[in-house]
């Protein structure tokens, strides 16, 4: 099942001209001279053009898009309830999504998105591999966007590299200084549409501007204005590398049959300088022109083999296409491609492609599962929902006719947007009377809840001597015009059981 | 320590450490590690600065912010002070079926009752009020000295057999066995009279041999029906509650010793408004009804109820 390909050892580092990975310049310091810190070596990724650059491009601007639009969007709400389409509101403790509302005690529906988001991770990159990685992740995004930024002010990698090794100049000055500050304002942009999230937009924005916002805001405005500006403008292919679990998990998601960015040695071996007119027989595609190497973000080199570092974003399947065009060899050299793919075109065979897979099948219907789960309780939530919390200290009283009486909280929540009246009655107790306190006990206890509020209303149950065991079940039912719900709970009957 | 030794495919060293020829490579953190560790440092200096930080000999240093954990739980404390000021400034102006009827009002009464039922009263009458042997249960309808808000009050207020000078409890249940004014016989009669007036099987020649001594000695606090007399603290005999317990024992030995429940004066311990807000708590946690027991039986003996005067 499993193929190791390991080219790593089998193909020496190229030797001479031609610029290096910065994954290979790293290994090469390490080699040098030991180090107890190992400092980063600065990616200057060239600018490509192509099928999925201009993919990322679009899913750029959509992503960011949906992040910086959600929050303005308007859902109106009856009464004082927000009018806010997308908000977690922590002040109310309400989640409110469009026509969805949750309380904090349904948090398992967002329990369960997260695990369908977890599960359908895992099926597109069995299938796909690291698509997240690639093209939506924040970490991905955003750095794609800050590099926009600094192409803008600096140019394309070999002028941004020229400049980096130039001496202080009012050029030098302008350049850096811009960039940073453009950097910063992106930063603060992110940090400041996250807190629209958690307030009222409109009103969170001229509160912030004038002091009144909650410290709050400000505090998380603050902190993610600093991770953007040094995670997308400093750390970069560092988060992927160091901080973030996900390439280390992917591993187990990844099989022979998982599509990832590839180089085809099969076709690309024994690569080397080409020139003009002279014969493609006996060698293979590859030019060794770096290309790929030097469009890479992650500073590896894609023929090397697949490596933990690649977050498969396909920037160089750009870069090779347009120098495959040149040459006139076709394209694809580097591709989306499996590594049994590779492996059977070397022993000269047609290679297959899976996609019905056991992997593929069990995460399929795991997350057809899960998804149902949470649709099914979606369209099963009731209108109102009712809990019986039993007194516990005295357990149960015994009344001067010898009646015995059990005290209940009954916790009733109006989940709806209007005010419910409802009618209490419980069942399973023999001769029981219902009573709120103040009331005499047979009357019919109704209650009013506000339109999404909780109430506690105190009732007692009180039964005449009875022969029987010491609890017995019972079942409170509150009533609407055009819904119920029921508890479970239990009454005891001061019956003393023999041990 | 070991020689170092390089490794040829990362060309990182190894640490020199070997398990079953697995060996370690000593990969070098990335800077930025480092970095961080600094500014840690860093943050720890500006901490020391601005915050309470290094003990010293007679004292510590306090930091340029004066910050200081007392002082805030002192101004929490000024600050609950002013929240219940408000509160108890409206259990004074208000009655106390005023209170019983403001939802509002009623809540915070309760939780005031509460707290200061769980401080003081729990100790005898237990944590939910369902008192226990000799300490009356407060959630039931039975009511030794009156179930009304005004009762329940007042008795909160003077206590019973407290010393106060309007205490209730000025009529005692004697000690008919310890202090020889009845025979063993006739207390034991005696006991199973009071179990046939509770409804219970009882031998009947004993009860016919009661029947005069219980009207010698019984009848005039606890009423010719053995119903008691709320005004006076006596208990009803005919219901299903039993103060001292309700076995032949316990009935005997009641009759015997005479025991007589005590329960102090807490007058001069709270506040008016204190004692307001614990008896809508009392009552409300009894089934807040505005008169518990409905007197459904008729009055006893005819001397009872001319007695029943006053408090």
């Amino acid at each position: 099942m499993t193929t190791v390909i390991d080219t790593v050892s089998k193909t020496p580092p190229p030797e001479g001209p031609g610029p290096q990975s910065a994954a290979e310049k790293v290994r090469q310091q390490a080699r040098d001279k030991g180090e107890l810190y190992k400092p980063r070596v600065p990616i200057y990724p060239k600018l490509v053009h192509g099928k999925w650059r201009r993919i990322k491009w679009a899913l750029l601007i959509l992503t960011l898009t949906i992040y910086y639009v959600t929050p303005w969007i308007r859902w109106e709400r009856p009464g004082a309830l927000p009018d806010q389409a997308v908000l977690v509101d922590f002040f109310g403790r309400r989640f409110y999504f469009f026509g969805i509302q949750l309380w904090p005690q349904e948090i398992y529906f967002v329990t369960g998105l997260l695990v369908m988001a977890a599960l359908a991770l895992f099926l597109v990159t069995a299938l796909f591999g690291r698509l997240w990685c690639g093209y939506a992740c924040p970490q991905t995004v955003w750095t794609d966007l800050y590099i926009y930024v600094e192409r803008a002010f600096e140019g394309d990698r070999n002028a941004r590299m020229r400049l980096a090794a130039a001496p202080w100049s009012f050029d030098k000055l302008w350049r850096k200084g811009g960039k940073h500050a453009v950097w910063l304002a992106v930063a603060f942009g992110t940090g400041g549409a996250w807190i629209f999230y958690f307030r009222d937009a409109p009103t969170l924005l001229g509160e912030f501007w004038t002091g009144r916002a909650p410290i709050t805001s400000y505090i998380s405005c603050a902190l993610l204005t600093a991770t953007t500006y040094v995670f997308a403008g400093h750390m970069r292919e560092q988060v992927c590398t160091y901080m973030c679990p996900w390439p280390r998990i992917q591993g187990a998601m990844l099989d022979d049959h998982s599509l990832q960015v590839t180089y085809r040695r099969d076709r690309g071996e024994t690569r080397g300088p080409h020139k003009k007119g002279q014969t493609w027989e006996g060698r293979g595609d590859c030019i060794d022109c770096h290309a790929c190497v030097v469009a890479c973000p992650m500073g590896i080199d894609i023929r090397d083999g697949p490596q933990l570092e690649c977050i498969n974003c396909g920037l160089c399947i750009d870069a090779c296409d347009e120098i495959m065009d040149r040459v006139g060899r076709p394209r694809d050299l580097i591709a989306y491609d499996t590594d049994f793919a590779v492996v059977e075109r070397a022993a000269g065979r047609t290679p297959s492609y899976k996609f019905v897979r056991a992997r593929t099948i069990y995460y399929t219907v795991a997350l057809a599962g899960v998804s149902a789960l949470v649709v099914w309780g979606l369209a099963n939530r009731t209108p109102l929902d009712l809990h019986a919390l039993r007194d516990r200290s005295p357990t149960f009283v015994r009344l001067h006719d010898g009646s015995v009486r059990n005290g209940y909280t009954l916790k009733i929540a109006n989940r709806t947007f209007a005010p419910h009246t409802v009618e209490v009655t419980i069942i399973g107790v023999p001769g029981a009377r219902l009573s709120t306190p103040g009331e005499a006990a047979g009357a019919p206890v109704r209650t009013t809840i506000a339109a999404n509020e909780v109430r506690a209303l105190r009732v007692f149950v009180t039964a005449p001597p009875m022969d029987a065991a010491a609890s017995v079940p019972a079942t409170f039912t509150i009533r609407a015009r055009d819904t119920a719900a029921t508890t479970e709970t239990t009454f005891l009957t001061g019956v003393e059981t023999p041990p | 320590m070991s020689e170092r030794e390089r490794d040829d495919h990362t060309g990182t060293e190894t640490t020199g450490h070997e398990w079953d020829g697995i060996k370690e490579l000593d990969t070098p953190l990335p800077r930025w590690w480092l970095w961080t560790w600094y500014g840690s440092i860093l943050v720890a200096i500006v901490y020391w600065v601005l915050m309470p930080a290094w003990p010293g000999i007679t004292g510590y240093t306090r930091g340029v912010l004066g910050q200081s954990d007392r002082a805030e739980v002192a101004q929490e404390l000024k600050g609950l002070a002013a929240q219940r000021h408000a509160g108890e400034s409206r259990l004074r102006a208000a009655t106390l079926q005023q209170i019983e009827a403001d939802p509002e009002l009623q809540g915070y009464a309760m939780q005031v009752g509460a707290s200061v039922f769980g401080d003081n009263c729990a100790t005898c009458h237990g944590a939910g009020g369902a008192g226990g042997n000799g300490y009356p249960n407060l959630r039931d309808d039975i009511w030794l000295w009156g179930g009304s808000l005004d009762a329940i009050q007042h008795t909160i207020q003077v206590g019973v057999r407290s010393g106060h000078p309007q205490a209730r409890g000025e009529t005692v249940m004697p000690a008919f066995g310890r202090d020889q004014m009845l025979t063993e016989v006739q207390v034991s009669d005696l006991t199973e009279y009071v179990v046939a007036l509770s409804g219970r099987k009882a031998n009947a020649a004993a009860v016919g041999r009661a029947r005069q001594t219980f009207v010698d000695q019984c009848v005039a606090c606890h009423g010719a029906a053995g119903t008691g007399d709320v005004a006076r603290g006596v208990p009803d005999l005919t219901d299903a509650e039993w103060l001292f317990g309700s076995t032949r024992e316990a009935i005997h030995d009641q009759i015997w010793n005479g025991r007589n429940g005590v329960m102090p004066t807490w007058e001069a311990r709270f506040s008016p408004e204190t004692v307001k807000a614990l008896a809508v708590y009392v009552h409300a946690n009894a089934g807040g009804v505005a008169e518990p027991v409905a007197p459904a039986k008729a009055p006893g003996g005819e001397g009872v109820a001319a007695g029943a005067a006053g408090r």
